[in-house]
């Protein structure tokens, strides 16, 4: 089915976040929406889909004007989504999941399970997805749920797929094998519209791209076209895709851990034993599948989680101290989820800036606030991270993933460092802000800092690190040079040991 | 000087999380050793040795008579409460092995401590009996409305929007219903009044929590304060002026108007024991058994109930489907309050009572623990308003045989029941996702 979307506007009070687009899908090809976060990419999406009204234009299915009052109506024509958050429900079944909303009834007008269960059976074996009717969601990984999503979409003889930043959350391989199942639904003859801000899986899979930039197609382009024209079309400005940094000079050993180890709350093992140690000067990137420990390893340098074992920061031990005594011995942490840990969303800018400062002088004295130390505070650190905001009063919660990452990277590069952990430091993040990111954390390393990155992005472990270490199951499987091929990094974070020749 | 307080804090830290997580996964056996110790010193070794101990298990209209029989009192309770130990026992074992143990233990366990405990009070009282199946027949009766409350709850929850408003509910039941009866005569009329009184006060927690998206308990508390305010104001003015509004069954059958009457289902209603307990009653503990059937195929097996749970659990997704979210909380909570009102007929008409202000006594309340306990399902909400319908039961006729226990103490039952009930017993159980949280496009 031919898709065309002509002149879309769609406005949310004075911000236009769709200005007239125009698109067309050919039938079965894979046509890429490439644009920053906030470009209007989903928006434009929603406005097809019939979750917002546009303002403006018409959508176009076979050359024939199509109206849409909801997603019921989007769904009978032809088109299916794959929200970039999944729409299912957990405690349910995958079959009770695809069926819902056109539920199949049996003869005695209750649902007809076993019609569900040979549907997703059908599609499943289809395109070789492995997946259990029976299963239910919470049981299932993030890609399954991903091809769970995909046969709901099918399950309604969808022509046009949408997928909506669908490798946000997947591992590297399962990236690989949605790009696979991509190229294999455009094959069958389903226009695929991929929606994403990442540049390589554009190049690998896309037969067409569109470039939109603050809610402005600015372009078309090949996929043959590199990565530098793609990001300079997306941004607006020539952008380096390759992380500029001289040689680490590594000093003398910062942090050290020794047999790390740590339970969840079911006394499963987290941490099972991991050793290493980080230079003043040096990068380390911790690899790895997100759930193999990771999280805990962050949390329990920092206190936030209690493990056995040894931590030692220039000489000084930190495990079983507070947290604050942590942050204090100058340690800098940039948590995984920046909304949840890394920000309080309703407070202002300024007071996010100074959360774990605001006990001490200038900000506070004797109890009483400082306002205009936070105040001037605030403005010095909005411009030398270039924060993207209408005022330092705005709240936390106002801004793009870009501009709170940078405010949390400000509040915690504001005092003297000794270590700086930064947790998926540029998840979401678009390529301005990710070139922002790195560029701080290189300066940071410069400064004499020990740094320890935490990323489940193998590219970005790779632009950064000085020394990789591989997580898997708890334990680092391997400390690996940067340069390492990707196989090889992929295989470790398989939990396979590396073959020395 | 940090290293070397390092290892006590972590000591002091993983001493909290081992206690806690011992804790969690011992407290079944614990409990169970405790109470059957209890029993066995208290119940076991409480009556004088000779004492005995009658029971009764036939009511006089019976059909098959079971003649009253008298067990040594020391000797029964001793071996109940040996049952227990063993019971208690088992729930050691298998938590050691890691084994699962089904529902038959509670409530084995709960019959043999509660034998135990009937049989130490009714211990050299030969003037009465302990009447079990009397027991049993109102503990069902007085689960009624327990059960109606519940599946209202289940029924709004599983949607996604809290009912705490189920006590008004029951309360606008019970009074619309007596005075419909009472104008009309007949009692059957007052059973259909109920309900649209229970879904008007539904409509108002839709508007405001649906629709202007008022906090969901804020409502509830809310409209339970207005539902008895209005009822209280109506009894002492309307009511009061004009007592034939208000009659109680007695009253309304000696002027000639129908009232409910106990329906024994045939052949069913005959058997000992049983059919007394469950099958000799009056229209609204039938319908009563149809609603949590037909509550339970419809909720988990039917197009409507995969969409209302899919709504209670993500709305978005719903929604992305083409579901009408808001459309369907409305509906729900419209059906909750319904049932909930009819619920509240059992106060007035299906009692044979007249109204009183706030009869209903917190019994919404209570009705919203048995939907927790019985985990938002209607069979199990069914089960837990049993429990606390026969915690009733056993408190009246603890009062009836006379038990050195105080009558304050003993009034605390039902209660205590529902709080060892809630917190002990409901483990894992997890309400749907989207409760409380209205949906805003």
């Amino acid at each position: 089915m031919k898709l065309e979307l002509r002149g879309i506007t769609k406005k949310f009070g004075d911000f236009v976040a769709n200005d007239s687009i125009d698109l067309v899908v050919e039938p079965g090809t894979v046509h890429a929406l490439l644009g920053e976060n906030g470009a209007g990419k989903s928006t434009l999406m929603n406005v097809l889909f019939g979750l917002y009204d546009a303002d403006g234009g018409e959508v176009l299915l076979d050359d024939k004007p199509v109206k849409f009052d909801g997603p019921g109506d989007a769904m009978r024509a032809g088109i299916g989504m794959v929200h970039q958050h999944f729409m299912l429900v957990r405690p349910f079944t995958v079959a009770e999941n695809v069926m819902l909303g056109h539920e199949p009834l049996a003869g005695s007008r209750l649902l007809d399970f076993s019609m569900a269960r040979d549907r997703v059976t059908h599609l499943s074996q289809k395109f070789g997805f492995d997946i259990d009717p029976d299963a239910v969601i919470d049981d299932l990984s993030v890609g399954a749920e991903q091809r769970v999503e995909i046969i709901k979409a099918l399950s309604r003889d969808a022509n046009v797929l949408i997928l909506d930043e669908p490798t946000a959350v997947l591992t590297p391989q399962e990236t690989d094998e949605l790009l696979e199942i991509v190229r294999q639904l455009a094959d069958s003859g389903t226009s695929v519209v991929l929606i994403t801000h990442k540049l390589r899986e554009v190049q690998a899979v896309a037969d067409t791209i569109t470039v939109i930039r603050r809610g402005k197609v600015v372009g078309t382009a090949k996929p043959t076209a590199t990565q530098e024209e793609l990001a300079s079309l997306m941004v607006g400005r020539d952008v380096s895709m390759t992380v500029d940094k001289g040689a680490a000079k590594p000093g003398a050993t910062m942090l050290e851990i020794e047999d790390l180890r740590a339970v969840d709350d079911f006394d499963i093992t987290t941490l099972d034993g991991v050793s290493f140690d980080v230079k003043a000067g040096e990068i380390l990137c911790v690899a790895g599948v997100q759930g193999n420990g990771q999280t805990e390893l962050a949390e329990a340098i920092l206190g936030a989680i209690p493990a056995s074992g040894s931590v030692t920061l220039d000489g000084t031990e930190l495990l079983g101290r507070s947290i604050r005594h942590v942050l204090r011995e100058g340690v800098g942490f940039v948590p995984e989820d920046r909304t949840e840990d890394g920000l309080v969303a309703k407070f202002t800018i300024e007071n996010n800036l100074v959360l774990d400062l605001i006990d001490q002088a200038p900000y506070s004295r004797g109890g009483a606030i400082n306002v205009k130390a936070i105040e001037d505070n605030a403005v010095a650190k909005v411009e030398e991270f270039d924060v993207r905001t209408t005022s330092a009063k705005a709240t936390a919660g106002s801004l793009s993933g870009g501009n709170q990452q940078k405010v949390v990277l400000a509040r915690e590069m504001s005092r003297p460092l000794k270590l700086l952990i930064a947790s998926q430091p540029t998840r979401g993040l678009d390529v301005g802000s990710i070139e922002f990111v790195h560029k701080r954390i290189i300066a940071e390393r410069d400064n004499g800092t020990a740094v320890l990155i935490i990323s489940s992005e193998l590219d970005e472990v790779v632009a950064l690190a000085d020394r990789i270490a591989v997580m898997y199951h708890g334990t680092i499987v391997d400390i690996v040079p940067p340069d390492t091929d990707r196989d090889t990094l992929g295989l470790l974070m398989a939990g396979g040991k590396q073959v020395t020749a | 000087m940090t290293a070397v307080a390092t290892p006590t804090v972590q000591a002091e830290r993983s001493i909290w999380k081992t206690t806690a997580v011992f804790l969690s996964r011992w407290k079944a056996p614990i409990g169970y050793s405790v109470m059957a110790l209890l029993s066995l010193l208290v119940f076991g070794f409480g009556p004088e040795p000779g004492q005995t101990t009658s029971f009764a298990l036939s009511q006089a209209s019976d059909a098959v008579q079971i003649p009253v029989f008298s067990l040594p009192s020391m000797l029964t309770a001793i071996v109940l409460s040996v049952i227990a130990l063993g019971l208690a026992g088992y729930s050691t074992y298998a938590t050691y092995a890691e084994k699962k143990v089904g529902v038959w233990l509670p409530i084995a366990f709960g019959l043999a401590f509660m034998g135990a405990l009937l049989t130490w009070a009714g211990a050299g009282r030969d003037s009465t009996n302990v009447n079990i199946t009397g027991m049993l027949v109102s503990g069902v009766f007085l689960a009624v409305p327990l059960v109606f409350g519940s599946l209202a709850g289940v029924v709004n929850e599983r949607s996604g929007v809290v009912n705490i408003a189920i006590e008004g509910q029951l309360l606008a039941g019970a009074f619309l219903a007596v005075i419909v009866a009472s104008v009309t005569s007949n009692a059957y009329l007052g059973l259909v009044a109920a309900p649209i009184a229970g879904a008007l006060v539904g409509s108002l927690l839709a508007l405001f929590a649906v629709k202007y998206w008022v906090d969901q308990i804020v409502v509830g508390v809310v409209l339970n304060v207005l539902v008895i305010g209005l009822t209280s104001f109506f009894f002492s003015t309307v009511l009061s002026d004009r007592p034939e509004l208000n009659q109680a069954a007695a009253q309304m059958q000696a002027d000639g108007g129908i009232v409910l009457q106990s329906l024994p289902i045939p052949l069913l209603a005959d058997i000992p024991v049983l059919g007394p307990v469950l099958f000799d009653h009056n229209l609204l503990v039938y319908l009563m058994y149809a609603i949590v059937i037909a509550l339970q195929i419809m909720l988990f097996k039917s197009r409507w109930g995969l969409r209302v749970r899919a709504v209670g659990e993500h709305p978005k997704a719903a929604d992305t489907v083409g579901i009408k979210v808001n459309r369907t909380r409305v509906l729900s909570v419209l059906l909750g309050g319904a049932i909930a009102g009819l619920g509240g007929a059992f106060f007035t008409v299906a009692n044979g009572l007249s109204f009183a202000k706030e009869m209903t006594a917190g019994k919404g309340f209570i009705a919203l623990a048995a939907m927790i306990l019985g985990r938002w399902n209607p069979t199990g909400a069914l089960m837990a308003a049993l429990l606390f319908g026969f915690a009733d039961a056993l408190r009246i006729q603890l009062g009836i045989i006379g038990s050195p226990i105080p009558s304050e103490w003993l009034a605390m039952l039902p209660y205590l029941a529902t709080i060892f009930a809630v917190a002990g017993l409901v483990g894992k159980s997890r309400p749907p996702a989207a409760e409380n949280i209205p949906y805003k496009k």
